[in-house]
């Protein structure tokens, strides 16, 4: 049998995310396409067949696929899946809107934001807010999951697979992409940024979050994150939340500034490699989970670390 | 227009559960539970619904023992009109669960069906966008704002990077995020005019759906705790040590 992997992407670019679910696929040893469902496929096509390790890549096209709906992608997805076994595409908003539709109209279940493959139908990923990981096992025929792309390094490219036509019925009726609004940011995305600095609720407003927060991230080359407090503070856009409701991120190094660490934080950002807390109470659950912890005024010492980088 | 909230009863979100000393499952025993939190904010936007008078009617659902009652009474004392408990003792998986309330639709007819974007216990986020699918019907995820205009509903919705708008036609499946509202405090005398709101109780066996359990759960664990760090007293002294990690400060 064969693995699937369904890729995101803009319409021209892949998401990096795509190359991390090649790497999980190897784990089933068996051939790896990628569906490329695009109005304008040919690029992306080309980009998804550069990557090691797949071995064709399946192009569906339709004018409609400028702006996918999940009812689309799932008609064209699920007459494919009976040549495959496995149906796997990276964790994001993109996927887990999609394939919970494909497992369903497939009749099985599926496995969501998995950490760790540990053999062709076995599974371990992260339940309540990750802080327990539970080992899950399907013997579903067709295996569907969405994987955290954080946890598989990405495959290389150098590769020419081919490319292959497949049917993409019409989208259906009863669903209409209406409009989209990206918050424009010169900054690395989230899920790809070597460093990450958040801001919690004690900046304590919008503005002393853009003043406190913005200048160490642009020193640093560096995402903005927020923790949910902050987000339902209004002091940063919905986005931004790292945590369990929304980004996981595993940067190179994660500066929490005025975040108290809250279980469902926590679950965002513990894998990232260093974490830096900066926080006025010295009892913060975020300094259980930093490697270097630093009580102190934010207001004070964040100004100070921009300036001394 | 009837609207149909489907609501989870799970482990309040404060909590940190424990793994059972044999790693068979988590340790729930006397923990504190309620609705979970964005099953919440779909309850609370099928009431602002019933307030603009687009929605007549709120039947709220949830599965499980009989303790699930709880989070039905909390349903009906924010504004629900009348709450159903599907009852069984079994674990359902996501699919298994959007099987029941595939039938407890075919029952109702609701116009809309509105449930959270994820459960805060198994992190699974799949059940509405497969409910969707075993009804053939259009779905939005992850609403932050939602429009009722005749027929069609307009869904702003969160994604990566920002948000999509879609425009769904009627009978849909929505799914709700934070941000679509903020829920209402429940006060103790609506909570006691709650009492007297039907709260219907149904058997699982009784809507004859047919369940697999294909998904089992083998073990659990306790993830690796991050190393102790340690404390630094100022910024010189922090950029000294990330000085030590190789490439992550120029």
């Amino acid at each position: 049998m064969r693995t699937l992997i369904i890729a995101e992407h803009n319409g021209q670019h892949l998401n990096e995310q795509v190359a991390r679910a090649v790497t999980a696929a190897q784990q089933w040893q068996q051939p790896v396409d990628v569906l490329i469902a695009a109005a304008q496929p040919d690029a992306l096509a080309a980009q998804a067949a550069a990557l090691q390790g797949i071995s064709s890549v399946l192009v569906a096209s339709d004018a409609a696929l400028q702006h996918p709906t999940a009812e689309h992608l799932a008609e064209i997805i699920v007459p494919l899946a009976a040549n495959y076994n496995v149906v796997l595409a990276a964790h994001s908003a993109f996927s887990k809107n999609v394939l919970p539709r494909v497992a369903a109209l497939l009749d099985v279940n599926m496995l969501s934001d998995v950490l760790e493959i540990v053999n062709t139908n076995t599974y371990v990923r992260g339940i309540y807010a990750g802080n327990v990981l539970a080992t899950v096992q399907s013997s579903d025929a067709t295996q569907v999951l969405t994987v955290r792309g954080s946890k598989f390094a990405a495959a290389a490219t150098g590769n020419a697979a081919g490319i292959t036509t497949v049917a993409a019925p019409a989208a259906p009726v009863g669903s209409r992409w209406v409009a989209e609004a990206f918050n424009k940011s010169e900054r690395p995305a989230l899920t790809a940024a070597k460093v990450v600095v958040s801001g919690g609720r004690a900046l304590g407003s919008a503005d002393a979050f853009a003043q406190v927060i913005a200048p160490l991230a642009d020193k640093l080359h560096a995402a903005i994150g927020a923790s949910r407090a902050a987000v339902d503070a209004g002091y940063a856009p919905n986005d931004l939340q790292v945590g369990q409701t929304g980004v996981v991120v595993a940067p190179e190094l994660y500066i929490a500034v005025g975040i108290s660490g809250a279980i469902q934080h926590a679950y965002g950002m513990k894998d990232s490699k260093v974490v830096v807390a900066i926080n006025q109470d010295p009892e913060a659950q975020i300094f259980k989970i930093a490697d270097y912890g630093l009580v102190a005024d934010l207001f004070e010492v964040v100004p100070q670390l921009t300036a001394a980088l | 227009m009837k609207v149909l909230v489907a609501i989870k009863r799970v482990v309040d979100y404060n909590i940190q559960v424990r793994v059972k000393a044999d790693g068979s499952n988590v340790d729930i025993d006397g923990v504190k539970m309620g609705i979970n939190p964005f099953d919440e904010n779909a309850i609370e936007e099928a009431i602002r619904l019933k307030e603009k008078g687009i929605v007549s009617e709120i039947v709220a659902v949830t599965i499980g023992g009989a303790a699930n009652q709880d989070i039905l009474r909390h349903a009906l004392a924010m504004g629900a009109d009348r709450a159903m408990l599907v009852e069984t003792q079994e674990t359902l998986h996501s699919l298994s669960v959007a099987k029941v309330l595939k039938a407890v639709v075919e029952r109702e007819q609701p116009n809309l069906v509105l449930l959270g974007k994820q459960a805060i216990d198994d992190d699974a986020g799949q059940t509405g966008q497969m409910l969707a699918a075993l009804l053939k019907l259009p779905q939005a995820t992850y609403a932050s704002q939602l429009t009722i205009e005749g027929n069609q509903a307009t869904v702003v919705r969160e994604i990566d990077g920002g948000t999509e708008t879609l425009a769904v036609s009627l009978p849909a499946v929505i799914t709700a995020d934070l941000r679509l509202n903020e829920p209402r405090y429940v006060k103790l005398p609506n909570l006691m005019m709650a009492r007297k709101k039907p709260l219907e109780n149904v058997p699982l066996d009784s809507l004859n759906v047919s369940l697999t359990h294909n998904v089992q759960q083998l073990k659990v664990a306790t993830p690796p705790a991050r190393p102790a760090g340690i404390m630094v007293k100022d910024v010189n002294e922090l950029l000294s040590k990330l000085r030590t990690h190789e490439g992550i400060i120029g």
